[in-house]
């Protein structure tokens, strides 16, 4: 089941970045083998010249959507020149706003990403900010008109799954364009929480480009994903703290006086 | 600022080598952050156990925050005049080697010969000399750069902010700047006069830097002119107060090992791989995002096992005569490099270890 995001219709919600990746080969196999489309590229690391073997862009199957990333600007003007720049290469304008506030947790300056995203938009770029989970910064960008916010379940690379996830719920709750978990889920069964959430879509980075067998992960990723949806489509049971009685005798007692 | 924190580093060190520690190291390994005292601990212990536990933390730590990726960089030295006489320097104004300096146009045919070798980060060196290669001539060569390379870093003599800040307006992403000892007293009598002289001058080089808006510094020391383990704590504090006051700017570091180079030093310490590789892990595991860069001193072999371990940054292909990518000349050498592997050679090796080469670390174009 295909959804709507950034005027492209995408089947797969799982997306994938590319930064950590032991070998750019594998982005081809995670394409042709488990169908994933959306790959996200750091502008930082494409080499402009393409055709030697040694550019990112030579590993992208032309059929899979560039999300290209702002990673390394640290305030809304460097990412502004990065997106262009980023745009002008690879000529996808999609574009994931990643700002960071620190190096340490990696997390990202949402007072930026605003900036930033105010003036994208303009400029006619697909947005796709990502930010910590703070549902203002979310709302803000929702009005500004970007496709999708990212927050971030937990910090890059900790593969700690959904930290925060009363305040990720509450962005699922409240936002109407799609919310996509952005770092921080290192498992699967992160990841499958994240869809039974409500999340849209996922992406993983390092916790596939880590592993020791990333097709495989991103494959064990791709399973869990599409669980996490289903069942959130379905509707999930609600937890409860007692046994709950759905015996026939309460259809028994509800129908006598 | 950083005088009362290398202060404050000099006497816990003191006070450490008086106490008694027994930690566990397995504790210690398990522990997202760990303090100063478990740093010396780390940077103390002897037990080959204990660092091969300590190799395995400090490879998840690197992979998380690096991925399974090796940034490759190519140095070029622009010129080999220098004006300080530091002792162990092959390029120390009392050494009479042949001094030369490129000139524009073979600038350009030095920097065509690394482009076509894939490299796409260049270090560009000089001797401490504001009179042969003055900032003009520096400004020059960072402009010119900035046509084939996006990731351009300079490691010259110490510069003031405002010039930092024009040179980072016309491409400019980094600067190196090797402390070499973080021992006031020994620094000052191995740096007996020159440019070089000034120790807190030097000290401060990145910040003034990172204020002029370079995106990463680098600092270093050499190891084999003082005793490693003060050496690289206080290196370790330094790039820990620099990450805290400036959150937004990569820091990384170095310890290149003593190298001959010409000059009739001999070092002080000799510091064996071992003793390495516990420098390199301990600084992983007591700050995880900072980069450490292992440079073409190293041999092959060490090279190639560390590897995924903690390093992050790898010079390849490297000459450390002045230019000798497109021409070789008579110059002399910084100091002599131990891994002869071409670009090629290496980047084979990198894949064969399950890392992905990156030449690409930086964006070519106007951003800062």
């Amino acid at each position: 089941m295909g959804f709507e995001i950034g005027g492209k219709v995408i089947n797969n919600r799982l997306f994938v970045g590319t930064g950590k990746l032991p070998d750019y080969s594998l982005i081809k196999r995670m394409y042709e083998e488990l169908k994933i489309e959306v790959f996200v590229v750091a502008v930082r690391r494409i080499n402009p010249e393409k055709d030697k073997g040694y550019s990112v862009l030579d590993f992208i199957p032309k059929g899979a959507t560039i999300m290209i990333n702002t990673s390394g600007a640290r305030n809304h003007k460097e990412a502004v020149k990065i997106a262009f720049i980023g745009r002008e290469i690879t000529g996808s304008d999609w574009i994931k706003i990643e700002i960071s506030g620190e190096l340490k947790y990696l997390l990202p300056d949402n007072e930026e990403t605003i900036r930033t995203a105010e003036i994208l938009v303009k400029e006619g770029f697909k947005v796709f900010p990502y930010i910590s989970p703070d549902l203002i910064t979310a709302k803000k960008l929702e009005d500004i008109g970007v496709c999708a916010v990212m927050p971030l379940g937990s910090p890059i690379g900790s593969n700690r799954g959904i930290d925060s996830e009363i305040l990720i719920k509450a962005i699922i709750n409240e936002i109407s364009v799609p919310v996509i978990i952005d770092a921080g889920l290192g498992r699967p069964s992160h990841a499958a929480k994240a869809m039974e959430l409500g999340a849209d879509a996922v992406l993983i980075n390092t916790a596939i480009a880590t592993s020791k067998d990333p097709i495989n992960m991103a494959k064990a990723f791709n399973y869990a994903v599409k669980a996490g949806r289903l069942a959130y489509e379905i509707g999930l049971p609600e937890e409860r703290e007692f046994a709950n009685a759905s015996s026939p005798l309460a259809d028994f007692i509800k129908s006598i006086d | 600022m950083i005088e009362k924190f290398l202060n404050w580093a000099d006497d816990f060190l003191k006070e450490y080598r008086q106490k008694e520690f027994n930690f566990n190291i397995r504790r210690i390994l398990r522990k997202e952050e760990i303090n100063e005292e478990e740093l010396l601990f780390l940077l103390y212990d002897q037990d080959d156990n204990n660092l091969i536990l300590m190799a395995e933390r400090s490879k998840k730590l690197t992979e998380r925050y690096f991925g399974k990726v090796i940034n490759l960089f190519t140095p070029l030295y622009l010129s080999n005049y220098c004006l300080s006489g530091c002792k162990y320097c092959g390029f120390s104004v009392e050494n009479k080697i042949k001094r030369v300096k490129l000139n524009e146009e073979e600038i350009i045919e030095e920097y065509k010969a690394i482009k076509s070798q894939g490299i796409d980060s260049i270090l560009l060196l000089t001797g401490c000399d504001r009179i042969n290669t003055p900032f003009e001539y520096i400004l020059w060569a960072v402009k010119e750069a900035r046509k084939y390379f996006s990731e351009i870093v300079i490691e010259v003599y110490p510069m003031e902010k405002d010039e930092y800040r024009i040179l980072v307006s016309n491409g400019l992403t980094g600067v190196t700047q090797y402390q070499e000892t973080y021992n006031q007293k020994l620094y000052e009598e191995l740096h007996p006069y020159g440019p070089k002289k000034d120790f807190w001058y030097r000290i401060k080089t990145q910040e003034r830097a990172i204020e002029g808006g370079v995106f990463e510094v680098t600092l270093g020391i050499l190891l084999g002119l003082n005793d490693p383990i003060e050496d690289t704590f206080k290196m370790l504090i330094h790039a820990k107060y620099l990450m805290k006051k400036y959150p937004k700017v990569e820091i990384n570091i170095s310890f290149p090992r003593f190298r001959p180079a010409g000059t009739n030093f001999s070092e002080k310490v000799k510091v064996n791989s071992k003793t390495l590789l516990r420098l390199i892990f301990s600084s992983r595991i007591y700050l995880p995002p900072l980069g450490i860069t292992i440079s073409t001193r190293e041999s092959p072999e060490f090279r190639d096992n560390i590897i995924g371990y903690g390093v992050t940054k790898m010079s390849a292909g490297s000459k450390t005569s002045v230019g000798g990518y497109f021409r070789e000349r008579d110059s002399g050498i910084q100091f002599e490099v131990e891994d002869r592997r071409s670009v090629k050679e290496f980047v084979e090796v990198i894949k064969s270890k399950g890392f992905r080469p990156e030449f690409t670390n930086w964006i070519k174009g106007e951003i800062a």
